[in-house]
């Protein structure tokens, strides 16, 4: 939802309105070129209709488009032209209420049952769940007989037979809002329930109720005319349906009679359509626009000259990340989110890389692993590991390295394992696959290593879903995994930063222990400085999209040479508390029953 | 000034449990403490403690099942909607995220107004004090006429505070005000949170679970285990030399920004580690 609502803001200040931006859409300036014509035609029916559409005139019947009868006459001797604009009038207008009464029924019952559950919400769901199964066709007949043949009545009743459609739209994204703070920053505003309904839960639902207007319109109008087509609807409102059922009947006599309403019929729906179609690509951004960058890549900004990389990598490098510019297309050209400097991370050794956000930290590390978002490209620079230009290979080349040779371990434990398989699966798949292992041998092996990384019922958590782990067990299932390889370089992208600081204290210990273990480089992306003091030996910190300084850890922190470091440190909380509150004595402030 | 504004004796909060005859869920069992007008109480603990709940308990956004929570000498902890709507100008809020907190399609000035518009406050006025709290927060004046999206983490925070700031409340609930906020950016706020406090005379609530962050903003702090406080004290004492084993354990695995330092408190934690798996043991046997 929270996908909507942003997009649909722009409408209302910056850049055209929402209707320019549709005039402009090719499907939505065609389509409303088409809807208008049929619209205006419509409503000035009355006026533009050169004959009375139930006039009969025998000596026309059936007549071909002549002077008199422009398109031509019907099986009564009735003047087609008029009849169409006539039934153009009345076609829309039963559409328009389907619309207005499944906006009316659905937007109000979603509203209230999203917002206040319960009760009202079990109403709701029942009822949806009544009129999905009901074939509606049946029910309008049965209501027929009732109440006689009456478009509008029809057309009620069918607008409260797709209403579920708004319900069900309008009703989830209540919910989703609903959760929101700022909606409970609303109500500890003091907002009544129906000004937060009104001023923010509104707001919200405003882009997908426009989106389904044009599409239940649409069904409105071809129900109506399968329902008139079928002899069912009221003979005396000439609509689009009617006049088809008419021109089937003289099909063999005259082909005249069912061409004209069925060219509108067809047109028009299709205009809705396509009108539905050009709204979502403007309200949510989702349209096929393919992204050409109109002009070629260039490095945008010069790099700074004061980049410090005073303790250059010695020979045994392990992977060495030089000049790289990570860039992604944007307006016309591209934006640039890393930039230059150099990293170089020594076999065995565990390197920080660390920056606030937006640096490009973990665009780096994407780019080691050949893994940037839709879109981002590396564009210069070179990465080369263990002596092979990473650069320029092929997904199938970088696969080779990736799983085995490196590692990584990424910031979110629970989104990066699949829900749907054990974790025991899921540890064993790439043992069999990538390293070829037998199924039991890498049974075996990912017991061990799940003992290994500290689980301490290996055998269980070998048995049990993700969901059923804690994050800091999942974050140790993960590494588990990394490691399964014995690969020479594991990149971590903010590994604890979602887990609790005891259970992060744990993690890294375990990174650590396991390093000496299996003698591997570890590259931990981070913005945490006390994850750097604690496990790193070396550190380069970024600098929106630059590495601007590099060295052993204990020499940054005691003697930070680059500018943007040392006011990085000078944030960090000091950790001076605060004296009491004068004439607040802090003995005797426990209360009762605080401490057990 | 040795009133405290805020009395909070036994709470408890329940959850219904899911399912057909499920247990309830206690979130916060039994926690009591004091703010006093102009005080800052830190409340530290990790995920699932009850910290939250506790400050959502003061908002009326969590249900109390026992105990009370008594503000100026009113209990507050089952009052009527009306009553509650009214406590909603003395008893205000700063959440942590700064994305979620502000609604995307109004612009600032309309965010800021909200509390305002209930209270009936006239056009003008309401537009003089939006331009006087952006102005409190830092921001520039015609911030009002722009949209949410325009503005960094840091500067939502700001205008977070600000809307928090529009009825003269006399306590803030800040919860994690800043952890989703860049280190730079964190000292920032951290720093007009003091400087706001020093203007008006407001208490906060502080709630975090960052140990060095509490420290600096908190007068007394009160740790929080599994919906207890298991520690309650002045805030130089409980977080730098603290007696229950759980803050001990807390105080030393977050890392400082040392290196050298934070080997010697690694160690320390792994011999602390040893000691109280020991003691574990022996209360076990016992």
């Amino acid at each position: 939802m929270s996908s909507v609502t942003p997009a649909a803001a722009p409408a209302r200040r910056t850049g055209p309105g929402l209707f320019l931006r549709l005039l402009r859409h090719p499907l939505g300036g065609v389509s409303m070129l088409i809807l208008a014509v049929v619209v205006l035609l419509g409503a000035l029916a009355p006026w533009l209709a050169p004959f009375d559409p139930s006039a009969t005139d025998l000596h026309m019947i059936l007549a071909e488009p002549g002077p008199e009868y422009l398109l031509g006459g019907d099986a009564a001797g009735r003047d087609i032209l008029s009849r169409l604009l006539v039934a153009t009038a009345f076609s829309l207008a039963g559409g328009l209420l389907v619309m207005a009464v499944a906006v009316t029924v659905g937007l109000t019952a979603g509203l209230v049952a999203g917002y206040y559950g319960g009760l009202i919400d079990a109403a709701g769901a029942w009822f949806t769940a009544l009129t999905m199964s009901l074939p509606s066709i049946i029910v309008l007949i049965a209501a027929r007989s009732v109440m006689g043949p009456s478009m509008w009545w029809t057309m009620a009743i069918f607008g409260l037979f797709i209403s579920p459609v708004y319900y069900r739209v309008v009703y989830t994204s209540v919910r989703s809002v609903r959760n929101e703070l700022y909606v409970d920053a609303a109500r500890t505003s003091g907002l009544g329930d129906g000004r937060i309904i009104g001023r923010h839960v509104l707001l919200a639902v405003r882009a997908p109720v426009i989106l389904l207007m044009s599409g239940v319109i649409a069904a409105g109008i071809g129900m109506q005319a399968g329902f008139d087509f079928l002899g069912l609807g009221d003979p005396t409102t000439p609509t689009w349906g009617q006049m088809l059922n008419e021109g089937f009947y003289n099909i063999n006599r005259s082909s005249n009679l069912v061409l004209w309403p069925a060219l509108v019929l067809g047109l028009t729906t299709v205009a809705l359509t396509l009108l539905g179609t050009a709204l979502r690509d403007e309200l949510e951004g989702t349209g096929d626009k393919r992204h050409k960058a109109a002009r070629p890549w260039a490095l945008d900004q010069e790099v700074p000259a004061d980049i410090d990389h005073g303790d250059e990598p010695a020979g045994d490098a392990l992977l060495t990340v030089r000049d790289l510019a990570v860039a992604y297309p944007a307006g016309e050209g591209y934006a640039t989110v890393v930039k230059g400097g150099r990293l170089s991370v020594r076999r065995g050794e565990t390197h920080g890389l660390i920056g606030e956000s937006g640096s490009g930290k973990t665009q780096t590390a994407f780019s080691i692993l050949g893994l940037l978002p839709k879109g981002g490209k590396v564009m210069a620079g070179s990465i080369v590991f263990d002596g092979e230009e990473l650069v320029g290979r092929t997904d199938a080349q970088l696969n080779a390295l990736r799983g085995s040779r490196i590692a990584y371990v990424p910031q979110e434990p629970m989104s990066n394992l699949d829900p749907s398989f054990t974790v025991g699966h899921q540890l064993t798949e790439p043992l069999v696959k990538v390293l070829g292992m037998k199924k039991a041998e890498a049974r075996g092996r990912a017991l061990s290593l799940l003992a290994r990384v500290g689980i301490p019922d290996p055998q269980r958590a070998f048995d049990s879903y993700p969901h059923q782990l804690s994050g800091g067990m999942a974050q140790r299932v993960l590494i588990a995994g990394a490691v399964s390889s014995h690969p020479d370089l594991l990149i971590a992208d903010e590994p604890t930063t979602a887990l609790d600081v005891t259970v992060q204290a744990e993690v890294l210990d375990l990174l650590r222990d396991l390093q000496d273990e299996l003698g591997m480089a570890i590259l931990i992306v981070t913005h945490n400085f006390g994850v750097v003091a604690d496990i790193c030996d070396r550190v380069t910190v970024m600098q929106k999209g630059v590495m601007v300084e590099t060295g052993a850890t204990r020499a940054v922190f005691e003697n930070p040479r680059h500018e943007y470091t040392r006011a990085l440190f000078a944030a960090i909380p000091q950790g001076a508390p605060r004296s009491p509150l004068p004439g607040v004595s802090s003995a005797g402030s426990l209360g009762a029953g605080a401490l057990r | 000034m040795n009133q405290p504004l805020l009395t909070v004796d036994g709470l408890e909060v329940e959850y219904p449990g899911r399912g057909f005859r499920a247990q309830p869920f206690r979130a916060v069992k039994g926690v009591s403490f004091d703010i006093r007008p102009g005080e800052t109480v830190g409340l530290v603990g990790e995920s699932g403690s009850g910290k939250t709940t506790i400050g959502r308990a003061l908002l009326g956004l969590a249900p109390v099942s026992a105990g009370s929570l008594t503000f100026k000498g009113e209990d507050i902890s089952h009052p009527t909607k009306q009553r509650r709507r009214e406590l909603t100008r003395d008893i205000q809020v700063v959440y942590q995220d700064p994305y979620s907190s502000l609604n995307p399609s109004l612009t600032i000035g309309d965010s800021l107004t909200e509390p305002m518009i209930v209270r009936k406050t006239s056009k003008k006025e309401a537009g003089a004090r939006v331009r006087e709290l952006l102005d409190m927060v830092a921001l520039p004046a015609d911030a009002a006429d722009r949209y949410p999206r325009e503005f960094s983490g840091g500067q939502r925070q700001r205008v977070a505070i600000a809307r928090a700031l529009a009825l003269d409340p006399t306590l803030i609930v800040c919860d994690e005000p800043v952890s989703a906020l860049d280190l730079s950016t964190q000292a920032r706020v951290l720093e007009l949170f003091l400087e706001i406090q020093e203007r008006t005379r407001v208490a906060y609530l502080f709630i975090s679970h960052d140990l060095a962050v509490v420290r600096e903003m908190s007068h007394r702090v009160a740790v929080l285990l599994h919906g207890e406080i298991v520690e309650w004290g002045d805030g130089d004492t409980v977080t730098s030399a603290p007696e229950h084993p759980y803050t001990q354990r807390l105080l030393l695995a977050s890392p400082v920004p040392d290196p050298a330092a934070q080997e010697q408190r690694r160690a320390d934690r792994l011999r602390l580690k040893e000691i109280q798996a020991e003691q574990d043991l022996q209360a076990g046997a016992a």
